[in-house]
Order: C-alpha cells, then structure tokens, then sequence
C-alpha cells in the first residue's frame, strides 16, 4: 500500500466518518485514494472552517474530529482552529501535506515549518519521515489525542511519503513508554475529600469542562444531591450539570451569574472538577475564595496549584473519582443553612434586563430556548453573544453548548456547528453569533448549502464589535475605537448563496421568526436587529474580585 | 533561585526543539543545559539549570516537562543528594615569571595544561559552580584571553 492508502486505511479502522478539509498539490496522493474511500469528504471554503468544523464535530459526539489541509498555507490556515482545540482539550486531529522530503528546509514552493509552528498549540505533532512508521504514528496519535487530558495532534507527511510504498501493518496495540495518564484517583486522598466533605458546611462544586470529557454527568448530579451542595460551572463545563436543576447556580466568573460568584467567595470549600482556575473565572486571584479550602479533580497534574493553592488535590479522571467519592461519603453534611443563604442571593440577584425598546439579545436567546423546547445543540461566537448564550439558555444536557472557551475564538461558531450537524444529524443546531464574528468565517455559508447541512445562525446585529465596545464603554470613556461594524445585508447574502435569511426588526417578530427557520429544511440566517448599546451584565473588571460586579440593568 | 532537574527523553529529532519551545512558552529561563546520549540509544539524557524564583514555579516546570509525549521522567535534584560538575576550557597568556603562579592554581583546582605554545596555554578543569567560578577568578590574575564552559551535569547518589 502506498502512505496515502495506508492513512485512510487507518482513518477508517479508527471509525472515522467524517474529513473536513481543502485539497492542494502536496495532498493530492491522499485526495487520489479518498475518492475510492467511504470516509465522507466535507470541503469546507476555508481550511480554519475546517478545523473549526472538526472541533465542533469532536465536542457534539464525543469523538475524534478530523481535518486535512495541504501543506504551507493550508496548514497555516488550520492553526487558529488547532489552537482553539488544544486550549479546549479537544480530541482532533490535523492532517497536513509537506513538501517531500528531499525539499524540506530549502524554502519550496507552499513550504511552512508546521512541526514547528504547531509544536506550543497541540499535544503532540508527527513529521513523517519514513512510510514504515505511517501507521504506527497514526494509531498512536489517535490514542495521544483521545486520553489523559485530550488535546489536538497534528500528522505532518510529505507527499513523497503519500507515495511510497510499504507492507500495511496495523498495530494492534499502542504503547507510548513515556506517556501513561493516570485514571485512578489517589484512594487515600479520596477519603480524605470525603472527609473534607462531610465537615464543609458552606460547599460548592465547581464544574469544569472535565466533567464532560470524562462523560461524568450522572456521577457529578449523584454526588450534588447527595452532599447537597450548589454547583456552578466554567464555560466549558455548561451541560455538565442540569442547568435547570434547583441546585444549579449556572456560570460563574467575569459574566458569570453574581449568585455564583457570592456562593464560591463566601463558600468554605470548593469542590473543583475538571476546571482549571482561569482568570477570566477567579477574579483578582490573591483575594479568591478566602475562607474555602479546596478540592481539586483533575486528570493533568499540572493544572492543579496552577493558579490557586490546593488542599487536596486528586489526578485521575473525573468519573472514576467521583464514584469512588460518592462511595466513601458516609453521610450527609449540614448544608440547609447555606442553601438558605444560596437561594437568598438567587432571589436577590437575579439575571435580568430591561425588556424594553429595541430587541434585546437576552430575550432572542431565551426565546430561541423556548422554541427548541432547550433540546437544541448551540454554538457560538465570541464576545457578547457568547456570554448572554451562557446566561440565557440553560443547558440540561452534555455536549449541548459549543463554544470557544480557553481561546476565544471569533468566527468559531458557525464552522463549529456545521460539525456539530454532521455529527448529530437529528438535533437542531443554532449558532448564536454576532454581526462582527459571524463575518470572520461567513465564506462557510457556501460550504452548508452546497453539503446539505442545515444550521440556524441567530445574528445578533448591534451593528457594534460589542464586547469591546462594552469594555470601552466602561473603562475607555465611552471613547469607541475600532468597533462600528458595517456590515452586509445578511438576508441577501444568504440567499445568494442558496440559504434562506430572515430579518427581524421588532419584538414580536423574534419567536416566528425562529419557527419559520426551524421549518425551513435549509441553513438559514436570521439578522436580529438588536439595541445596538446592550452591555452583558453582571460583569466583574478585569483584576478586581470576584464579588465585586458591576450590576444592573443596561 | 537555580535549580538542577535532569530529563529523560526519546532521542527523537525536535524533542530539544520541544523543551526549550516549552521554557520560552511559559517564560522560564534556562541558565544552563547540557544534553548526551546514554547507553541506550534511544533515550537522551538533558541536564537543565533552571531559574526558578518559588517552590511553585519549580513544580510547575517539572510538571510541564513531564507532559511532553517525548519525556520519559523527570529527576529534581533540589532536595537530593548528588553531585555536579562543570567542565571548562580557558585560553591563559602568561609570562616565564608567572608559570609558577599558574601551576600553583592549577594544583589548587585540578586543572591542567591540554595544550601549550609559547607564552600561551590552554587549560582544562572541572569542578561545581563554586570552584570554576573560583578558578576563573584566579586565572583572571594572571590574564585569560578566552574561555567556555560546558553546561552542568548532575547525578544521584
């Protein structure tokens, strides 16, 4: 078998549906054999589309998302979407041609050292130097990206290599001598956390993106109600536990919800779960959670006393630990006081906005929740529309709400849910985007219509990059630079391209407006007209303490 | 503060590519490294002197080494008897009068002339840190021309 039969042998042992992708003159071996291939090719008009897809194919299915560029530009196009997924801990792999082997290093046509661009955005790369090893390097990359804590690999392979010829040897088994993540949690420091547990009297959990990974989500609501302790969550970890769960505090953080943020600075121990201590989630970090003691589940050792210091901390998996700390708490502790407490600030603080005027974002979403009854897949873009995603429809279920999170990623969204489509045929899917991220990758309207795949795209036009409008708002005196965005008459656009566009200018045009595009058996865009000033609130500074939000009503 | 780690990796091309991209990535500053083979050729051997200004800093460079795919283990000598030694090549100019002041450092700091020509000698020593800076202070007197020094190497007890 020649390499190029040889990666999309491997590709479908590895039960890979799907390759999102852009053919060029150092893929063209591995494009020859797709053609043959039962693999489905996806070509998407942008190869960050592709990554993007794949990433969002990975989060909605829980498999490995793949995508192939070719060498030079197409790989340097796959890195914003690479970098996304590693800061994500997303399993995906990336595919790139290289110039062959006889030409690297001596500045060839479309050449780009990717090894080496890549080397600080994935958890591993591959340049394949020999055909022999083609196989190996693929099974191993496979089981690189999809243990431990996941994490994109890339598979660097000259074209000469595509060509070369070898005996196909599958291997059975992989076995990487220096790399062996750990599963089982310490059982002494789990008793210890129980414990910890049973004499808390002011608990919360606090959810990371882990909890999904790990297909923790049972464990974690078996473990919330038997301590009875409230539970906020990442960005990443929304889904991880039932949003509409009474005990669900929702996200916490810079826009998280203030009852979140009240319950972990007054809590006496923090239950961390796949999470990492970010900075947009701690706040100014010397004054984080000062009467709390902590707990931290993770499976990287280095995320643990990372940011904040830790009492104990536990590496392994989130659901083997959990069921081993459920097991080991005899008991229940006193929480009814701070539950009291929790719903007080529930009560007192509760989301809102002033539903007046213009078309509020907040409301489109909540309405978007109603009509999808929240059984809807969402993605998003970054910035405003990311954050009111966050606060205003709540996710009951894992793998529900697709985002960038680590990375921050505009034009994310929509690529992603073209992914997230392909993997999960039968949900609906929206991404909820804004008027200035959905233009970072709106060439991908071609690519939906062209592969049949039928998304709903909610712009929330304020005709502003509104986040940093916002932040400027606030902190630069209202002085806005930068951030008044013309844009396209979306509804024109999208038919142009074949899908359908709907523009929404009042209020009670807003749930039609979703139904009609729920009925329509196309990808659709719907150009929200919304109060251009709109801020997401409550919002805590950057730098400043946790508890100390801005609140109120825009 | 300078701590000595010493990593085991795969002797796999851009694995020292992979290490110093980690230190420059999480801006850590390495003062020295040394890397070898050893017996087995498939594994390399890297001696890093790293700056570190807290235990935490320190933990987290160890634990970041180690989830490179390419590093088998990772060995902290902070807290761990061993030994250390530096290797150093001086280019010494010298006149008739001063050789015996020469030798005499030599003798002190077991060093010794590899090569000689003239009034010029290049000499070899080696030691820990303490003792090669010691020795290059006082060859300093009678007048070094040049000099290089290897990176540190440590072992266990």
């Amino acid at each position: 078998m020649i390499g190029a039969q040889i990666l999309l042998e491997c590709l479908k042992r590895e039960g890979v549906e799907v390759i999102f992708g852009y053919p060029g003159g150092q893929v063209l071996p591995i494009f020859d054999k797709l053609y043959d291939s039962k693999i489905r090719f996806i070509l998407t008009r942008h190869e960050q589309g592709a990554a993007h897809a794949a990433d969002g194919y990975s989060r909605a299915t829980g498999k490995v998302g793949v995508c192939l560029a070719t060498s030079g530009p197409g790989a340097t196009n796959l890195t914003t979407g690479i970098a996304n997924a590693y800061m994500d801990s997303i399993p995906m792999i990336a595919i790139t041609g290289q110039v062959k082997t006889s030409l690297i290093g001596n500045d060839a046509f479309q050449e780009a050292d990717v090894t080496g661009v890549t080397r600080s955005i994935t958890k591993h790369n591959y340049l394949v130097k020999d055909v022999k090893e083609l196989a190996r390097i693929i099974r191993e990359a496979f089981y690189i990206v999809s243990t431990g804590r996941p994490g994109p690999v890339l598979i660097d392979i000259p074209s000469d290599i595509q060509l070369s010829d070898t005996e196909f040897i599958w291997p059975e088994k992989v076995d990487i001598r220096s790399y062996k993540p750990t599963y089982f949690g310490h059982p002494g420091q789990i008793k210890k956390a129980a414990k910890l547990i049973l004499a808390s009297r002011k608990p919360i959990i606090y959810a990371g993106g882990g909890v999904i990974t790990s297909g923790a989500y049972r464990e974690l609501e078996k473990l919330a109600e038997k301590i009875q302790a409230p539970v906020t969550m990442t960005l990443m970890g929304l889904g991880g536990f039932p949003g509409t769960h009474e005990l669900s505090l929702g996200m916490l953080g810079m826009h998280g919800t203030a009852y979140a943020n009240h319950a972990v600075m007054e809590s006496d121990l923090i239950i961390a779960i796949g999470a990492r201590f970010d900075d947009r989630v701690t706040g100014r970090i010397d004054v984080f959670a000062p009467y709390a003691k902590v707990i931290h589940i993770d499976i990287d050792p280095s995320s643990i006393s990372k940011n904040i210091r830790v009492d104990i901390p536990i590496v392994g998996d989130a659901k083997n630990i959990l069921l081993e700390l459920i097991s080991q708490i005899k008991g229940t502790p006193d929480t009814s006081g701070w539950l009291k407490t929790v719903a007080g600030w529930k009560k007192k603080y509760p989301l809102s906005y002033k539903d007046a005027g213009k078309i509020k974002p907040q409301y489109v979403i909540e309405q978007i929740f109603e009509a999808t009854g929240g059984d809807a897949i969402i993605t998003t873009e970054v910035g405003q529309n990311q954050m009111w995603s966050c606060q205003w429809y709540k996710y009951d279920r894992p793998r529900t709400f697709i985002s960038s999170g680590g990375l921050g990623t505009m034009g994310f969204g929509f690529p992603a849910a073209m992914g997230v489509k392909l993997g999960c045929p039968d949900k609906e899917v929206f991404d909820i985007a804004g008027d200035g991220s959905i233009q970072m990758n709106i060439q991908e309207l071609a690519t939906c219509v062209e592969s049949k795949i039928n998304v709903k795209v909610a712009i929330l036009n304020n005709g502003y990059l509104g986040m940093v409008r916002q932040w400027q708002e606030l902190f630069f005196k209202k002085r806005y630079s930068g951030v008044a965005l013309y844009s396209p008459d979306f509804v024109k656009l999208a038919e142009s391209y074949g899908a359908a566009g709907i523009l929404v200018m009042k209020k009670e045009e807003v749930r039609p407006a979703i139904e009609k595009a729920l009925s329509l058996d196309n990808t659709v865009f719907i150009d929200f007209r919304i109060e251009p000033e709109e801020n997401v609130f409550p919002m805590v500074p950057a730098g400043e303490a946790l508890n100390r939000m801005i609140e109120g009503l825009a | 503060m300078r701590h000595t780690i010493s990593v085991l990796v795969e002797n796999k091309f851009g694995v020292l590519a992979r290490v110093a991209g980690l230190f420059s990535a999480r801006g850590y500053n390495i003062a020295s490294l040394a890397v070898s083979e050893t017996m087995d050729p498939s594994v390399s051997y890297m001696t890093i002197v790293v700056e570190a200004k807290d235990e935490k800093v320190l933990e987290q460079i160890k634990k970041q080494l180690n989830k490179l795919i390419d590093v088998i283990s990772v060995t902290d000598f902070t807290k761990k008897e061993h030994v250390d030694r530096e290797l150093i090549l001086a280019k010494v100019k010298f006149s008739v009068k001063e050789k015996a002041k020469l030798e005499n450092i030599l003798n002190k700091y077991a060093g010794k002339i590899i090569r000689h020509a003239g009034e010029s000698a290049i000499i070899e020593a080696v030691g820990d840190q303490a003792q090669i800076k010691e020795l290059l202070e006082a060859l300093n007197n009678v007048g070094i021309s040049a000099f290089i020094r290897t990176g540190r190497i440590a072992l266990a007890y």
